[in-house]
């Protein structure tokens, strides 16, 4: 049959197939990964090669770090106070004197922390209780959303409001050496980014710790925000409930088997949920401070690389495969499939 | 000739959606239309006159559907136009303006019904009432603004882009409403705006312009009232199709005299091919069908005017009434989809009752000393009196926890995965209409998507059910080979290829547009042996093919003033071969008009009366026609199927020609070629008038008219003498057999559907390739329920015995056992008897068994609505995917029957492809679609929702494993936002690119090892099991994840802020990570994707961070400035993979699936003849 119809050519014209190109097509230059056995064994000893011995300088340097921990919370409270909370929470001087023997020679600098366990300082009510706007700006001391229940007193706005601000810590260390007392420098203890921009210079304490209820440490209303660094340091509320905050840094280097004394203001309240109250003298190392688990976790996984890539080799050189062998496909292995 | 480019540019090309405002003006699926009434009107077989009743001249209205639905036009239900009277038409009916809204909303409705319209997604009732329970202040966990953004974000997004569109839509309403048209107004034809023309008003339309409105026709410029219209806006067919204006009426015209009348008519409906009416004027009663009528949207050709009365308008007009969109569909993934998602609906309560009796201990060990907690802060000093603060005691704090834990989770079902599959879908729909090999050159068609949501089922078909004619053979009709009197006329061995028989009038040439190869014996008798007996019968032969037919000739000029062409329009191709193959020998169609024809016959014109045609039916499957010839002898000529005609063919006249004649259709139909019965009688002067009178009471009838109609014809059409039979072959389309045995490979069941004879259905099987001569044929063909019932059993039991049951498969077949093919072979009585309601589900099944043990299946003599039931009988019984094929109306139902309809666009109009999910040109884009884009869209969207549940998953359980270290108070270490942007930023393109652009393999592996798609069917990229592996995995990650730097930073002085930026781009490596690991194909977008997102979590955490009032300023510098956070970074991400790296490469290694090998084999070369072929730079990864 023959078709004599010239309007092809007009179609053709304004054909409506598909331009070509390399993307319409899926073509694009691609690379096609395949793992193969000596890329696998590779990888796995170029993991193992970098882990093992960051994992042996993990350690190391966990183990060079020197570390005094005290709990002090109970031995602080007099034998005779059956109520620690009723003991915590009358007014009055509760001093207490601590005695730590220094392990090993501690260079400085030296980090003096407070350390509290069973503190739940990530509590939804707890870490919502601030106004970030206020601590920022003098114009903003009355906006105090967020701040409940600390945020009026009597009427009148609370500067800085919130719980966190409220329950500030307010043990006090005096350390000292053969009875010279050593200087624990609280300067710069806090981020630099804090003081300058999220504390304000001309905002000053009002209203504080003024109610029914104590919470914790009191501020001079004479002194900005922005130079209250234990204000600043609490007011960065730690991620889980053990944690230590810095309570100072001491420029001295302490002898094997000095004998320090510290005199401890014990006003904190963590009796009434068995919180924790402990004193830290701590150094640092390239990573922080002591813990051996980051060294441990390097070396288990390097190690466990490692035994993957000695097994893989092992495994491959017994018992092969040819790549693409058409014979493994399922068709071929089945002969009756359809 | 003109008529159809004009056309053609119009119609809309549909690619990604069907939005455009082109479509929306006249969309005619007649998905809405295949309401339980028009199946049947649909339903009338292709296979034999490819004409559905509604057109020709016959003024008999010849839907059943109104015989049956419409008894009579009682006044009350009839609307009463009067003619050229709008005032009073319209004065006792308000009848809609003409005027049409397409649009959904106007400026007022638009917010409330578009909110409403977007809150029919579930997805986005979970997001609002997540977002309402946060704003109770008690439960409000994250700010208002963080909470309430994503949502509102993703409304006003949907929300521009509907108001956009719907202002698309009432800008083409208003071009539409403000169009012109002549309408008689003051004693001349005025321009009127559509928008108001009115009922009853009479309109002028010229040539090439758009019918404003339905209207019945009055006159036109022909003398005998025909007009042509072209419905390519109502349902695709560019054909011209010829409308009658009654003989009363045509030779008035306002201008001469005013037109007065009534028209009674039925009330406004959504049949295209019905229409019902009486028209009364000059007292005389007359009636009126669908070929009086011209619709709205149809535009009218080859007639200079035409003169109408308008009786439907606006959105009464049949064609805005069709406009409804396809019925979505829903892939089997996302089905599958929507089960886990209930699982992880049921971790996420888990999770939440976890948190809340968390808290329920803690609470009820610090009841007492609650008030004393600093950091719990029970009471409000604030005021004298001391207060509570924010609690509600024991019972309540336990629920506002269980309600706060649901908002801090809730991406744990994830929202974000809906959007993505959207996207992904479009990108996917994008690459597969822009896909080269699946253009069509010969009817510059592309593939289009019109279902946006069933991507994925294109990998999991495991059934194909095909129309055969248009679909599997081009539906291009050929006349091979006549038998004439008894004698066998084969073209195929004629080598004459002239130039063809030519007219000559008025001094110009007439010839056919399609000039056939002639049989030069055939030609010799034709033209000198009139006087003969066989010369005779060849007259009658030629004759019957050039007049028993509803073409209608046109005449087209050519570059050669000289020389015009005759062009046959009419709906069934196989008229028009015969008319074709008529001209060709000497019998040229010249005329129609409403009362006669005029033949050339051998360069003499003649001139027939019709005295009346019977169309065709799918009872009688024949048509015959009363002609009046020139030597005042009335014959009656029939062509039909041969079923229906031999029988009522007089067998005792001639008996060794009716025996030749059958033994020849039995070898034309066995060659694969359609056959038809040609008979004719001559119609004595007593029966002509019995017939006649007959004939006029049935065609005015208003009550019954089709069955009286039928009637008639049946007593007419009987004591035939055979005059002969023709055979019309189908030709094959180009690649069918290879891509039928590629389906096969594929493990996908071909299923041909076909209206063809048994002995053609076969050898088209066999020349499709769908038969092997190593098949058993099993061949159920019977008349009566017992035994059909008793042969289904007997096959059944065969094919038991040669194919064991598939548990014993394995055990029984050795490796080398021989592979026994059945092919079931089953006509369409039989299938009646076994679908019949009336025999029990017993038999259903036995079918179900018995094809689903044969790897081919074919059905012959099956009606269009057997084809739904059989894709029923198989969707119901199976869970397998379901795809079904087909070009013409009569596949409509099936296509929407099946999972995945995939409409031809070929020769039959579009009916199809309106109705289907995927079109495109040829069959064998089947291949490319199925193989290569349903392999690829599979995998790609099965990964990506394992990875989406696994991404969010992975993040919730990291927040969860911090709320355990909170007092279950919920508290989330990683900010408001960063927990909002995670899954919208930090992760979302990758997971998008990734299922859009990823290919497992290439187009030509997959093309050529079809077996590969086995892995879609078996389900391989998403099933249960991986789900499983995944969440361990997710448990897993999100544990190294979180508990590596808590315990590294336990006992520090490491603040929340701090630590959850660590978190944050920890999880965020991992995941990208994750999503790198498993990409089978890096090219640019796929890196830009992947590493960008990672660049782009530290940018924004970054930019967080410096935002001085949020609660976690500078953190991520300051603990991006210590070695512990880069350590702990690294070994988090390494540790985290490695288990699901090991996982990987041993299952790789060990049990390789074959998409495995075959990636392999691609990079490798190792299938040997794979060579390098895509342009693809291998990346030296194993050197």
């Amino acid at each position: 049959m023959e078709n004599t119809d010239t309007s092809t050519s007009t179609v053709r014209r304004n054909s409506k197939r598909p331009r070509y190109s390399k993307f319409t097509q899926q073509e694009l230059p691609a690379c096609k990964p395949i793992l193969t056995p000596r890329w696998v064994i590779s990888a796995f000893m170029l993991i193992s090669i970098v882990f093992i011995p960051i994992g042996v300088a993990a350690l190391f340097a966990s183990r060079d770090v020197v570390e005094i921990v005290d709990r002090y919370d109970s031995e602080c409270i007099p034998a005779n106070e059956t109520d620690k909370v009723k003991y915590i929470q009358t007014p009055g001087e509760k001093s207490c004197n601590r005695t730590l023997t220094v392990p090993k020679r501690m260079k400085p600098p030296i980090f003096v922390y407070y350390q509290l366990d069973n503190f739940y300082q990530n509590h939804r009510r707890y870490v919502k209780s601030r106004n970030d706007q206020q601590l920022r700006d003098s114009k903003e001391a009355n906006s105090v959303s967020g701040c409940k229940p600390e945020d009026f007193n009597n009427g009148s706005v609370i500067v800085p409001c919130g719980l966190i601000a409220w329950s500030l810590f307010n043990d006090t260390y005096s350390l000292s050496r053969n009875n010279i007392t050593l200087n624990v420098s609280k300067k710069d203890i806090s981020w630099k980014s804090d003081r300058e921009h999220k504390f304000g210079k001309d905002v000053y304490p009002k209203n504080f710790q003024s109610g029914g209820l104590i919470g914790g440490g009191i501020l001079d209303p004479n002194i900005p925000l922005s130079e209250q660094e234990d204000l600043i340091v609490w007011m960065r509320t730690a991620a889980l409930p053990n944690f230590r905050k810095l309570y100072g840094k001491m420029e001295v280097e302490l002898q094997e088997n000095d004998v320090i004394d510290v005199t401890l203001g014990n006003n904190y309240n963590t009796y009434s949920f068995n919180g924790k109250k402990k004193l830290v003298l701590s150094t640092t190392s390239w990573l922080g401070g002591k813990n051996d688990f980051l060294g441990i976790a390097y070396l288990t996984v390097g190690g466990l690389c490692f035994f993957l890539a000695m097994a893989f080799t092992v495994v491959y050189l017994v018992k092969p495969r040819q790549l693409g062998d058409p014979s493994y496909l399922s068709w071929n292995r089945n002969p009756g499939w359809r | 000739m003109e008529t159809g480019d004009d056309g053609i540019e119009k119609s809309p090309g549909v690619e990604l959606n069907s939005d455009s405002s082109c479509r929306r003006r006249f969309p005619l699926t007649l998905a809405g239309a295949l309401s339980r009434n028009s199946v049947r009107e649909l339903g009338i077989p292709d296979e034999l006159e490819r004409k559905r009743v509604r057109q020709g001249w016959s003024r008999g209205g010849n839907s059943e559907f109104f015989s049956a639905s419409l008894k009579e036009i009682s006044d009350e239900d009839a609307r009463v136009v009067y003619i050229n009277d709008p005032e009073r038409t319209n004065e006792q009916f308000r009848f809609a303006g003409n005027e049409v809204c397409t649009g959904k909303y106007s400026l007022i409705t638009f917010l409330p019904r578009n909110l409403f319209e977007q809150f029919h997604r579930v997805a986005y009732v979970y997001f609002l009432v997540i977002a309402v329970l946060n704003q109770i202040p008690q439960i409000a966990v994250f700010g208002r603004g963080a909470s309430i953004l994503p949502l509102a974000f993703v409304l006003f997004v949907t929300a521009i882009k509907d108001a956009y569109e719907d202002y698309r839509r009432h800008r083409a309403d208003e071009i539409e409403n403000n169009r012109l048209a002549l309408v008689w107004n003051e004693g001349r034809f005025q321009s009127k705006r559509w928008k108001d023309i009115r009922v009853g008003e009479v309109i002028k339309i010229k040539a090439n312009e758009t019918l404003p409105c339905d209207m019945v026709l009055l006159s036109s410029s022909d003398p005998t009232g025909v007009a042509y219209v072209q419905t390519i806006n109502l349902d695709g067919e560019s054909n011209l199709k010829a409308r009658y204006a009654k003989q009363e009426t045509t030779s008035k015209s306002p201008e001469k005299e005013k037109i007065g009348g009534l028209i009674k008519c039925e009330k406004p409906n959504r049949n295209i091919y019905g229409f019902m009416a009486n028209l009364e004027v000059d007292d005389k009663k007359l009636s009126l069908g669908p070929s009086n009528i011209i619709l709205r949207g149809c535009e009218l050709k080859n007639t200079d005017w035409a003169v109408g009365v308008a009786v439907h308008t606006g959105r009464e007009t049949k064609a805005m009434l069709n406009s409804s969109g396809a019925p979505s569909k829903r892939s089997s993934l996302e089905t599958r989809m929507n089960f886990e998602i209930i699982i992880l609906s049921f971790f996420l309560i888990g999770l939440c009752m976890a948190v809340s009796t968390g808290a329920a201990v803690w609470l009820k060990h610090f009841e007492d000393s609650l008030n004393s907690i600093i950091f719990f802060g029970k009471q409000d000093y604030s005021q004298e009196k001391a207060k509570n603060y924010n609690y509600y005691g024991w019972g309540m704090g336990i629920f506002f926890t269980f309600l706060m834990a649901v908002i801090v989770f809730q991406i744990m079902i994830p929202i974000s995965l809906y959007i993505s599959m959207e996207l992904v879908r479009i990108g996917q729909a994008y690459f597969m209409v822009r896909d080269t090999d699946m253009y069509d050159e010969a009817s510059d068609s592309r593939f289009q998507c019109r279902a946006l949501n069933i991507n994925e089922d294109l990998g999991q078909i495991k059934y194909v059910f095909s129309d055969k004619t248009g679909t599997l053979t081009e539906n291009k009709m050929e006349f091979q080979r006549a038998s004439i009197g008894g004698i066998d006329y084969c073209n195929l061995k004629a080598s004459s290829q002239g130039v063809g028989y030519t007219v000559k009038v008025d001094g110009k040439v007439m010839r056919p547009k399609v000039t056939i190869k002639t049989h030069p014996e055939l030609l010799r008798l034709a033209q000198n042996g009139k006087d003969s007996v066989g010369g005779a019968y060849i007259h009658d032969f030629l004759l019957a093919l050039a007049s028993c037919n509803t073409l209608v000739p046109f005449v087209v000029d050519t570059s050669d003033p000289a020389v015009k062409l005759i062009d046959y329009q009419g709906e069934s191709p196989d008229e028009q071969a015969l008319a074709y193959a008529a001209a060709a020998y000497g019998y040229m169609l010249m005329e129609r008009s409403s009362g006669h024809i005029v033949v050339d016959i051998l360069g003499e014109k003649q001139r027939f009366n019709v005295l009346g045609l019977h169309e065709f039916d799918s009872d009688r499957k024949r048509m015959s026609v009363i002609l009046g010839c020139p030597d005042k002898s009335v014959k009656v000529y029939v062509k039909g199927a041969d079923t229906t005609t031999i029988s009522v063919i007089d067998k005792s006249l001639l008996e060794h020609v009716v025996d030749a004649t059958e033994n020849h259709l039995n070898s034309y139909s066995s060659m694969g070629l359609r056959t038809l019965v040609v008979g004719m009688r001559e119609l004595s002067p007593s029966e002509f008038e019995q017939w006649h009178s007959a004939f006029e009471a049935a065609s005015t009838a208003l009550i019954g008219r089709v069955a009286l109609l039928r009637k008639v014809a049946i007593d007419v059409e009987t004591k035939l003498r055979v005059l002969g039979a023709s055979g019309i072959e189908d030709k094959l389309q180009q690649g069918v057999p290879e891509a039928i045995e590629s389906l096969r490979m594929a493990g996908i069941k071909v299923w041909v559907l076909t209206g063809d004879k048994q002995e053609t259905a076969i050898s088209i099987g066999y020349s499709s390739k769908l038969l092997s001569s190593n098949m058993t044929q099993i061949i159920i063909s019977n008349n009566s329920k017992e035994s059909c019932r008793k042969s289904l059993e007997d096959a059944l039991s065969m094919s038991k015995n040669l194919i064991p049951d598939a548990e014993n498969e394995h055990v029984l077949r050795g490796p080398d056992a021989v592979q026994v093919q059945l092919a079931l072979i089953i006509d369409g009585t039989s299938l009646v008897y076994v679908l019949d309601n009336e025999l029990e589900e017993q038999c259903c099944l036995q079918l179900f068994q018995l094809a689903s043990k044969c790897s081919v299946v074919l059905c012959c003599r099956v009606a269009p609505l057997q084809k739904a039931g059989i894709v029923a009988l198989v969707k119901r019984r199976t869970a397998d995917m379901t795809l079904a094929i087909g070009d013409g109306a009569n596949d409509v139902s099936m296509i929407q029957m099946a999972d995945v309809g995939v409409g031809i666009s070929g020769q039959e109009g579009r009916q199809a492809v309106m109705a289907s999910d995927f079109s495109m040109g040829q069959f064998r884009f089947l291949l490319p679609l199925l193989l290569v884009h349903g392999h690829w869209n599979y995998q790609r969207m099965a990964y990506m929702i394992i990875y989406n549940f696994y991404r969010n998953a992975v993040f919730v359980f990291l927040m969860f494993w911090f709320t355990l270290f909170t007092a279950f108070t919920l508290t989330t270490a990683i900010t408001e936002w960063s927990s909002m942007l995670y899954s919208v930023i930090y992760t979302a393109f990758p997971t998008i690119i990734v299922g859009i652009l990823d290919k497992n393999l290439s187009r030509r592996t997959l093309l050529k090892y079809p077996r590969l798609y086995g892995s879609g069917q078996r389900e391989e990229s998403y099933n249960s099991r991986l789900f499983w592996i995944m969440m361990v995995d997710t448990l897993y990650q999100s544990i190294i994840v979180y508990f590596i730097p808590l315990f590294a930073y336990w006992n520090s002085t490491v603040d929340i802020s701090s630590l959850g930026d660590l978190w944050t781009i920890a999880i965020v490596i991992v995941v990208n990570l994750h999503l790198a690991m498993d990409v089978m194909r890096w090219n640019w977008v796929t890196h830009a994707g992947i590493w960008g997102s990672v660049i782009a979590t530290c940018l924004c955490v970054m930019a967080i961070d410096a935002i001085p009032f949020l609660f976690g300023y500078w953190a991520i510098f300051h603990i991006g400035k210590t070695k512990l956070f880069w350590t702990l970074l690294l070994i988090v991400v390494v540790a985290a993979l490695t288990p699901r790296f090991l996982v990987k490469v041993l299952y790789q290694y060990y049990q390789p699936n074959d998409i495995q090998i075959a990636r392999e084999a691609e990079k490798f070369g190792t299938f040997g003849q794979v060579e390098q072929s895509e342009l693809e730079m291998t990346c030296m990864m194993e050197t």
